[in-house]
């Protein structure tokens, strides 16, 4: 009877053992992906905030400054601002389409946050289709947007919600083509490996240099799916009021405008990965990069030196695209359309081709 | 990388991100104020009553973009098998896409010179 109690006891404490280490197994799946949405809503603060210092020093003007020193809490203070808001349902519209359309645009822009390598080996989860996972659910925020502009019942929203949708599907080829050649290049489609193709001769063995045609063309498209300035046709407010967010109020308005930079930051990411070689050092017969190759596959200081690099390239293309905003004015929606099909088009086909022909060479 | 298979933390992203909307729902749903009113709920159309319904019929453009759309988009899905597997199949494989790709390259001139993609 003893060894049968005690037999018991093994098999319970056996049984508690598994249990605790499925809890442990799904926390440690879940951290990672927290700790990955606390840096994203870190990062989308701190673009706010770049944002307004940036067209603040633009316009000759002070910017945000009472919020925290230098204003850094300025967007944390209009995000609990926009939840106190009173949101607002157009009584003629279309309740469900109207919710649902700010919640897909901005889940379809976090999950591709899923295949950026931040540093070496560093990934959420290093699929085998990679980029493609990007341009697939990218092109999903697009139908959010057309919802909401259509569930509004207002005749600005849906002419909005329509340009949007048009002008994201004129700009996704282009974009597909770039990264079409660019994964031609490294073989395949995972961002790992992509990234791991450019880390031979530092700062030379850049996508940049081998697809310059590309990376103009890939930053124009990158931009224009955006919807940033120089491409906000959608939300043009001389025309449109706001676009498809003019009937949006309290913290759907929030929704969208977390998602617009969202977007902004996954493309300079993009931009980073496929065309500056990731999280590479990037200069070539530096002393250093020995010691940073020891490190780097073991310590907890060699990834912070990844992601500290991956963050500085990606931060140059935002302020890019910042300067950007505040210095180019608006195209209008003919020119946009031409710019995408007749321009980009064409010139991103002639350099998938010209991509596989000098491939075909070294074959 | 983890203990699960690699589509599962996609699945488990995917959940944690649509829960991020939901609770911003649920948040300003108990938070905000609530105070209707018939001018209120009324759609924003510069001020005044608002003409008509908004869902009408539009510029056929429009559909017109979506059609090349279409046809750029599937080409572009068939090329991507073709650049991955690019050493393995080697010249004839290069080929036969260039021929599919220069057959839409006449299908997207064609579409150029009736106008489709012309906005006025």
């Amino acid at each position: 009877m003893i060894i049968d109690t005690t037999e018991v006891q093994d098999i319970n404490s056996f049984f508690r053992l598994e249990s605790l280490k499925e809890v442990y197994g799904i926390l440690w799946v879940l951290a990672p992906i927290f700790t990955l949405v606390l840096g994203i809503t870190i990062s989308v603060l701190a673009i706010v905030w770049l944002e307004r210092e940036i067209s603040a020093g633009i316009q000759q003007r002070i910017g945000p400054e009472y919020a925290g020193p230098l204003g850094v809490l300025q967007a944390l203070a209009d995000g609990t601002k926009l939840l106190f808001k009173e949101s607002l349902i157009p009584s003629r519209g279309d309740t469900r389409l109207f919710n649902i359309g700010p919640s897909i645009s901005v889940i379809s822009i976090i999950i591709s946050y899923l295949v950026i390598p931040f540093g070496y080996n560093f990934v959420l989860s290093d699929l085998n289709i990679g980029v493609f996972l990007w341009i697939s659910i990218s092109s999903i925020a697009p139908i959010g947007l057309l919802m909401s502009g259509y569930g509004s019942n207002n005749k600005y929203s849906f002419l909005g919600g329509l340009r949007a949708a048009a002008q994201s599907i004129s700009y996704e080829i282009p974009l597909t083509l770039c990264v079409l050649s660019i994964s031609l290049l490294s073989n395949s489609l995972s961002t790992v490996d992509i990234v791991d193709a450019q880390s031979k001769y530092g700062f030379w063995g850049w996508n940049l240099w081998r697809q310059p045609i590309g990376f103009v063309v890939f930053l124009i498209s990158s931009l224009a799916e955006c919807e940033r300035l120089p491409f906000d046709l959608p939300e043009a407010e001389e025309e449109l009021v706001a676009g498809y967010q003019t009937e949006y109020s309290g913290i759907k308005f929030g929704l969208f405008y977390v998602a617009s930079y969202l977007n902004l930051l996954i493309s300079s990411l993009f931009v980073t990965v496929l065309y500056l070689g990731g999280s590479n050092i990037s200069i070539p017969y530096l002393f250093i990069s020995e010691f940073f190759e020891i490190t780097k596959a073991y310590g907890v200081f060699g990834t912070t030196i990844d992601i500290f690099i991956t963050l500085a390239k990606t931060y140059l293309f935002l302020f890019l695209s910042i300067t950007a905003r505040w210095t180019l004015p608006r195209l209008r929606m003919d020119q946009l359309l031409n710019l995408g099909w007749k321009f980009l088009l064409p010139i991103s086909l002639g350099n998938l081709l010209l991509t596989t022909s000098s491939q075909l060479f070294s074959l | 990388m983890f203990l699960l298979y690699d589509y599962d933390i996609f699945w488990a992203f995917l959940i944690i991100s649509s829960l991020i909307p939901i609770l911003a729902f649920i948040i300003s749903g108990i938070l905000a104020p609530i105070s209707k009113g018939p001018e209120k709920l009324s759609s924003y159309e510069s001020g005044i009553e608002p003409m008509g319904d908004a869902w009408l019929q539009f510029r056929i453009r429009y559909y017109m973009f979506a059609l090349v759309f279409v046809v750029f988009d599937v080409e572009t899905v068939f090329l991507y098998p073709w650049a991955i597997g690019f050493d393995i199949l080697g010249i004839s494989v290069f080929i036969e896409a260039l021929i599919f790709v220069l057959i839409l390259i006449i299908g997207s001139v064609y579409a150029w010179r009736k106008g489709a993609l012309e906005w006025s």
